[in-house]
């Protein structure tokens, strides 16, 4: 493993740099939160990385993809992360594509992955319940047999991108007790299907995510992505991928806000000094910046883990996933109070990170469910 | 590479004529090594032909140029070297603060006479050196060293202290920094001097530590003559000398405490081994929470520390200038050693609390006196302290 970027990638850095510097402000971001747009991001711009290659990034060819690792769509979700950008990279490239990708059928995969890969149709995955926390094997929601195939009813919280998604990827319940790992299947439903209730959530990061209710909706056999009752597996598959783009955004987040920050030390002046001479602000900026290059490390380590198949991938997400909690928080929370009074008001654009910190922070587990895993994976 | 193997073959072929079999798998003495002397101490009198037979090849120095003692080689070929004294599991001939500290320096700054005097020496293992630069009154603000040098003729007559002189007790000679001109800016009036501790007026009083014996000593100076020829560089530019000094001690420092993939794996095991010893309930989820919880975090730390240490050398080797990453290694080794050392005594509960005597095993004893000592690491070599300023100062760029 070569903890470096190779040349292809410094380029596709750079593009992705220009793009955001370009096209993807945090004022894009703001907008889309005061016109409470109802995706929470632009269908436009979705469309034109899809064009760049970015959505097909970790998708083989015969989709239409680039047949590339997590490396490179890391970098890419870096460098959006920097201004927020809220596009379902996470939603739809990541957990939902993913998850078709890797148990999905050649009739579901041909239906679904070319369009997702060209950005013009939506896919999520619902997996977030009330009662699950973190564990995606806590499910309540059943799916009972009935004739050749089953229905579903039940409720999803927090489904990323849920309202603007074509089509979802439901966990339920096929067999056993809520937290069982044996038992668990994956159903894929268009949107709009009978018995379907799917309303906006509004979180503090302003992102799409709907509250889904199931009442017995009715799915086919052909609907079932990967083996019924199996689904457990894949779904850990493709959180542990979701969460080392998830990582990779935030450690462009964490960056971006640290940076701004540090400028904000050198141009303000207080008692006469700009207050980044004070030596009480110079140790947590420093504390703050060893943070952050400890993160890049450990981002950098599980997604070429991932891309590489190594034994112990689902270890070094869980210490990349954990590191970036707890530093994007960190940062988050000395960004705002560095910045001071300007800092608490929403026309600043600081808070913003803030917010996407903490929804971060527990998107695909803290940083103290995955020194759990950690423990757990490594026999303790 | 045909060179490198027709080196690679003549150094076994010498190795096996002149590594001492005996030595093989010999177990790392307290002292970490042969530091040679005036007054050796040999871990295995074996050591002593080793050390003689080594230097005579240059393999002592081995990139060290070899009209002064080295052995002139690549760095591709001395990495063969050291790779074939692991395989082999041989001792280093030879360590120390000459090849270590002093000699890199006066390779750099000091005079033609000066590397031919002092140079040989160092390769043979005669002369053992310390270092002089903190005094009582000058902890991490060292340019405000007060250590007299007053011209008199041809020589310097040195009157002060100098403290934490690592093996002064066991040294021959000492680099020290000197107050030459006492009226110049503090960085400006300091020389860098080479004195030998046989001068009439050295005196070396060892120091007892926290945790115990220690090799810091405090050395005295009162009214040593020194000749003005010692002086490495010029007079009164001996800051210059300190500072490129200092930047290799705290890389070397960094090196100690940084764990490299391979250990940190095998150290995984070792925390949460010593927690089913001393936890009730030996298989399975670890019955504390809490501590489990720690030793997590603690393995975290070194795994995202060892793979900030392999991302700095892979960009190096990727031909890149070194990151601002390669700032943070001292402060973060030495803060983790130390949380991970304490880690350890909790871990251990009432058993870690021993000092000496009965009811504690050795490694129980150990431990604490680990634990005391590392509390050490973030304060020499510059605290973390001066650390976090020098990151704020050089890399973040913030305002004095």
């Amino acid at each position: 493993m070569q903890l470096v970027l190779t040349e292809d990638q410094e380029l596709l850095a750079k593009t992705a740099a220009d793009f955001v510097a370009e096209r993807s402000p945090v004022a894009r971001m703001r907008q889309l939160r005061d016109k409470q747009d109802p995706d929470g991001f632009s269908r436009e711009l979705w469309r034109e990385m899809a064009e760049l290659g970015w959505v097909g990034n970790p998708f083989p060819e015969a989709v239409g993809g680039a047949g590339m690792g997590l490396a490179e769509l890391a970098v890419v979700l870096e460098a959006l992360g920097r201004t927020l950008a809220p596009e379902p990279f996470l939603s739809c490239a990541l957990l939902a594509g993913q998850a078709l990708l890797l148990g999905g059928s050649e009739a579901q995969k041909s239906r679904w992955l070319p369009p997702l890969v060209a950005g013009e149709q939506l896919l999520t995955l619902a997996f977030q319940e009330r009662r699950s926390r973190y564990d995606v094997r806590n499910v309540a929601t059943r799916a009972e047999r009935a004739g050749e195939g089953w229905r579903l009813s039940g409720e999803k919280i927090q489904v990323l991108d849920g309202i603007s998604a074509d089509g979802l990827i439901v966990s339920a319940r096929t067999a056993g007790e809520q937290t069982d790992a044996a038992g668990i299947t994956l159903f894929l439903i268009p949107r709009g299907a009978q018995g379907l209730a799917n309303v906006r959530q509004q979180r503090i990061d302003s992102r799409g995510a709907s509250l889904l209710t199931l009442t017995g909706v009715a799915v086919g056999a052909g609907d079932v992505v990967g083996t019924p009752g199996g689904g457990a597996e894949l779904l850990a598959t493709v959180v542990d991928r979701a969460t080392v783009g998830l990582c990779a955004e935030m450690l462009g987040s964490m960056t971006a806000a640290f940076e701004r920050t540090l400028t904000y030390l050198k141009q303000r002046v207080q008692f006469g000094v700009p207050i980044g001479s004070f030596q009480a602000l110079k140790h947590r900026a420093a504390q703050c910046f060893i943070e952050i290059e400890l993160t890049r490390s450990t981002v950098m380590a599980a997604a070429r883990a991932i891309d590489a198949g190594d034994a112990d991938a689902a270890k070094l997400v869980s210490l990349a996933k954990a590191r970036c909690s707890d530093a994007f928080v960190l940062i988050g929370n000395e960004a705002v109070q560095m910045h001071g009074g300007i800092g608490m008001t929403d026309e600043h654009d600081i808070g913003f990170y803030l917010k996407r910190a903490r929804v971060a922070e527990m998107t695909f587990g803290d940083a103290a469910f995955h020194r759990d895993r950690w423990a757990r994976l490594s026999g303790y | 590479m045909p060179s490198l193997e027709k080196f690679h073959a003549e150094l076994n072929e010498w190795l096996a004529a002149n590594a001492p079999k005996t030595l093989a798998g010999l177990p790392v003495s307290e002292t970490g090594g042969n530091w040679g002397g005036r007054r050796p101490v040999w871990d295995h009198p074996d050591m002593k032909p080793w050390l003689e037979r080594a230097a005579a090849r240059g393999l002592t120095a081995p990139t060290w140029p070899r009209e002064y003692g080295g052995g002139g080689l690549e760095p591709a070929e001395a990495k063969v070297f050291s790779q074939e004294l692991a395989r082999r599991r041989l001792p280093l001939p030879l360590t120390g603060f000459g090849l270590t500290m002093i000699g890199p320096t006066l390779l750099r700054f000091g005079s033609e006479e000066q590397k031919r005097e002092h140079l040989p020496r160092i390769c043979r293992g005669e002369i053992r050196w310390c270092q002089g630069y903190s005094e009582p009154d000058s902890g991490s603000d060292l340019a405000s060293l007060k250590t007299r040098a007053e011209r008199d003729g041809d020589f310097f007559v040195i009157t002060g202290t100098k403290v934490w002189t690592s093996y002064a007790d066991q040294s021959d000679w000492i680099f020290a920094l000197v107050r030459s001109d006492p009226k110049a800016k503090k960085q400006e009036g300091i020389t860098f001097l080479l004195i030998d501790m046989a001068s009439p007026g050295v005196s070396v009083h060892p120091i007892q530590l926290i945790s115990g014996a220690s090799p810091f000593c405090e050395t005295r100076f009162d009214n040593v003559r020194v000749p003005v020829a010692n002086v490495i560089h010029q007079i009164n530019a001996g800051w210059t000398v300190a500072k490129a000094l200092l930047g290799h001690e705290r890389s070397m420092i960094a090196d100690l405490f940084g764990v490299s993939e391979r250990k940190q794996n095998a150290r995984g095991s070792v925390l949460a081994g010593l927690a089913r010893e001393y936890l009730a309930g030996d298989a399975g989820t670890l019955s504390d929470p809490a501590l489990r919880e720690q030793i997590a975090q603690c393995e975290f730390d070194e795994r995202a520390f060892s793979l900030t240490v392999q991302r700095s050398r892979d960009a190096a080797k990727a031909g890149q200038q070194p990151g601002a990453e390669s700032s943070l290694f001292k402060v973060y080794a030495t803060e983790l050693n130390k949380r991970r050392t304490e880690l350890m005594v909790k871990i251990a509960g009432p058993a870690g609390l021993g000092w000496e005597g009965p009811g504690f095993d050795e490694e129980e004893l150990a431990r604490t006196r680990h634990w005391l000592r590392a509390r050490g690491n973030s304060i020499e070599g510059g605290t973390s302290e001066v650390q976090l300023n020098i990151i704020a100062k050089h890399v973040l760029g913030l305002p004095d």
